[in-house]
């Protein structure tokens, strides 16, 4: 880890904090408040790639567990980990290097398909895939029914992977932070 | 600055080793976890409640450690009522109560500064693996002092859009912030290694 990949890991834990700053949309047809942070981890996995994508997450999840309110809404400290849907904090990490992964794969040709398949993967696929199995363990219900409690937030994410995509693509061909290995396709 | 959530009092609990509290916490919270008996998950919740009054914290506080959750604990409280049996959706409710309630009172009662410290000290061990402590640090405090800026600069770029007479939208507005935080990262990364 480089000086500059340290600071890169901070600046994206800080723009996590920030997307939690913004107010919430409420979308009348589907009666969920869509928070901008879970768009978090696909921006810096997208940006950054996996590695340096899921430091910046994890170092924001410690800032979380230190104190800061820094999710959205305000809430923070120790109280959240120990919540039912604690999972979905959790989850950011290896929703982060799922996508930046992916789209370090898709690097070359990266359009917004590819980095939507990405984002989609990463942040919805695998944050669900982590946060209702807790929901489910800890919560002592079926996945079945930890499942049906999640899904409604999943059209919300759907519209922040489409966001997302589009970022990653564009930030790509303003400022290129992912370097391909040589000799990869 | 951002301030954390530490509430300031001169409890014996607020007194107490952040790295003390965090090994209470994790010994209690496993134990709630790994033993399915209401008695001992109603002992818990009496416990924490009985600690929030040692630290000198009212009702008032008690409740906006629960609010976040109390909706997620209304469904899997009727999930269980539905699936097993109500005394099963009664120790559900009575260990995520006192979980969280235990869990808030350590954030409640330490300062962010020393769980920071905790935090350090707790990984030193690692730095025989290769892990380099000193850069955690400077991650940690890096990315604090920059959550205020990111805010500020937000505000600029809005306010720019605005001028030249442009609706700012998700898109537009989170764009050219993330340029911008990308080129600011080149200048603080020779500021920190001019320095060192």
């Amino acid at each position: 880890m480089s000086t500059r990949d340290i600071v890169l890991v901070a600046l994206f834990a800080a723009l996590m904090a920030a997307l939690g700053a913004f107010p919430p949309l409420m979308i009348p047809a589907i009666a969920v408040p869509i928070t901008a942070q879970s768009m978090g981890p696909m921006l810096a996995g997208g940006i950054l790639g996996a590695k340096r994508g899921a430091l910046s997450m994890l170092l924001f999840v410690a800032l979380v567990g230190v104190g800061l309110p820094l999710l959205s809404g305000g809430r923070g400290g120790l109280g959240v980990f120990a919540g039912p849907t604690a999972g979905f904090i959790f989850g950011w990490i290896a929703a982060a290097a799922v996508t930046g992964f992916l789209v370090e794969r898709f690097w070359r040709g990266l359009n917004f398909v590819t980095a939507f398949l990405a984002a989609t993967v990463g942040g919805i696929v695998v944050l669900y895939g982590i946060g209702i199995p807790w929901i489910s363990f800890v919560g002592g219900v079926p996945l079945a029914t930890a499942a049906a409690g999640s899904a409604a937030f999943i059209p919300g994410d759907l519209i922040k992977a489409g966001l997302a995509a589009a970022a990653i693509v564009m930030v790509k061909r303003a400022y290129p932070m992912i370097r391909p290995a040589h000799g990869r396709p | 600055m951002i301030t954390g959530l530490y509430r300031a009092g001169n409890s014996r609990l607020h007194r107490a080793g952040a790295g003390r509290k965090l090994l209470a916490l994790i010994l209690g919270g496993t134990l709630l976890l790994a033993i399915s008996s209401l008695p001992l998950a109603a002992l818990g919740l009496l416990i924490a409640l009985a600690l929030y009054g040692l630290a000198g914290f009212g009702p008032r506080v008690l409740w906006t450690q629960l609010r976040p959750i109390v909706f997620v604990l209304a469904v899997l409280f009727l999930a269980q009522l539905w699936l097993a049996t109500p005394a099963e959706a009664v120790l559900v409710v009575l260990r995520f109560a006192a979980l969280v309630l235990a869990a808030g009172l350590v954030t409640l009662t330490t300062r962010t500064s020393d769980l920071v410290a905790a935090i350090e000290r707790g990984l030193s061990p690692l730095s025989r693996f290769g892990l380099d402590v000193a850069k955690v640090s400077l991650a940690i405090s890096l990315a604090i002092r920059f959550i205020p800026a990111i805010g500020q600069i937000a505000g600029e770029v809005r306010e720019a859009q605005l001028a030249r007479g442009r609706r700012p939208s998700p898109l537009t507005l989170v764009v050219p912030v993330i340029v911008r935080l990308l080129k600011m990262a080149d200048e603080i990364t020779d500021a920190i290694d001019a320095r060192s």
